[in-house]
């Protein structure tokens, strides 16, 4: 993680502002959906250093959150952040470990039948 | 760190697999109605940042100068079982975010487009954009109290849509209406891969 606290922006930044200072910019193509597709579920799998000054209150909370496995649409709406920011600071937290990611079947588009007749037996049971 | 990194490898195999279904359709048409009506969450929303060249607007002012546009997407969610969720993602009508479309898209088990006879020309960008991408998709004709009668083959024509895709009238705010539309979509993917879905016993169509 690149160090840089979040402290000196309120609440007054707005959110764009706000999230382009919280990602330093490091909103590159590569980090937007390669990995952390909308409904890739992320989990918690390890405790973060507190005191370390590259540990930002956003990390903590998609921690906190994800101790429950999360989409990441999920931790970008309950934070309130860009999915374009989420992805990021999953990025950091992918680097140093302390989370899991399932990813979605990407692949465009096999024909899956057992997948799909589970969908629809979920759904027939609503 | 291997060993980590298995461990992680390892949980990440026990989490939930996710699948998708996007609803697309004109502005106010009730696509987040319906998500709401079958979703076991109160829709929530994400956006997405986009900036001039997800837009593919050329800018030659440079990156102090890029503008950028919020999309924002609302969802819902529908446990299918312990261990694989369906989320529901009401989709911009904007067609000019083909960016945003084209990740939407990716990986996504079908779509369903809302429709309003009083302004069906508003369901065209996405009935093509879904044509072109070969997503298999349903239409789903809101039913508003001041709308036009019409019968799903007048829809089917007025929309040049092809036989084989099922046109569904619907009240987006009923859960089982809603319902109803989805599962006539997963059939639907099911046929056009020559499986035939299975009859619902006693399913009321709506
Ligand atoms: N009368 C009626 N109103 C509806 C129906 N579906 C949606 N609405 C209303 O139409 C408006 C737009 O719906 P919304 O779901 O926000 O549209 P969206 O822009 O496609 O997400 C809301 O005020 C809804 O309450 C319907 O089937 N009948
Ligand atoms: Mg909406």
């Amino acid at each position: 993680m690149t160090g840089h606290g979040s402290e000196w922006l309120d609440e007054e930044a707005g959110p764009l502002v706000r999230s382009y200072a919280l990602t330093r910019g490091r909103t590159s193509p590569g980090t937007r959906g390669e990995g952390f597709e909308m409904i890739a579920i992320i989990s918690t799998v390890g405790t973060a250093p507190f005191s370390s000054p590259n540990v930002w209150p956003e990390h903590l909370a998609i921690l906190e959150l994800c101790a429950r496995p999360l989409s990441v649409a999920e931790i970008s709406a309950k934070l309130r952040l860009p999915l374009v920011v989420i992805r990021v600071l999953l990025g950091d937290l992918l680097d140093v470990g302390l989370i899991a990611v399932r990813r979605p079947k990407q692949d465009d588009r096999p024909f899956n039948e057992h997948l799909l007749r589970e969908v629809l037996h979920g759904l027939q049971a609503l | 760190m291997d060993s980590k990194r298995s461990e992680a490898a390892q949980r990440a195999a026990d989490m939930p697999l996710a699948v998708k279904i996007l609803v697309a359709g004109g502005f106010g048409v009730g696509k987040t109605t319906m998500v709401g009506a079958v979703s076991e969450i109160r829709p929530l929303q994400t956006e997405e940042v986009l900036t001039d060249r997800s837009i593919g607007v050329d800018n030659t002012a440079g990156v102090e100068q890029k503008t950028t546009t919020t999309v924002a997407m609302d969802f819902g969610r529908i446990t299918i079982r312990d261990g694989l969720i369906l989320y529901l993602f009401g989709t911009p009508g904007q067609d000019r975010f083909w960016f945003m479309w084209d990740e939407l898209s990716l990986g996504a088990l079908g779509a369903v487009v809302l429709a309003d006879t009083r302004r069906l020309a508003d369901c065209f960008p996405s009935v093509d954009y879904f044509e072109r991408r070969g997503l298999p998709f349903v239409v789903a004709v809101n039913c508003f109290e001041d709308g036009f009668d019409y019968t799903p083959d007048e829809i089917r024509q007025a929309l040049d849509l092809d036989g084989a895709i099922p046109v569904v009238m619907c009240d987006a705010r009923e859960r089982r209406s809603g319902k109803k539309v989805l599962t006539t979509l997963v059939g639907h993917v099911l046929s056009i891969h020559g499986h035939a879905p299975p009859r619902e016993a006693g399913a009321p169509v709506y």
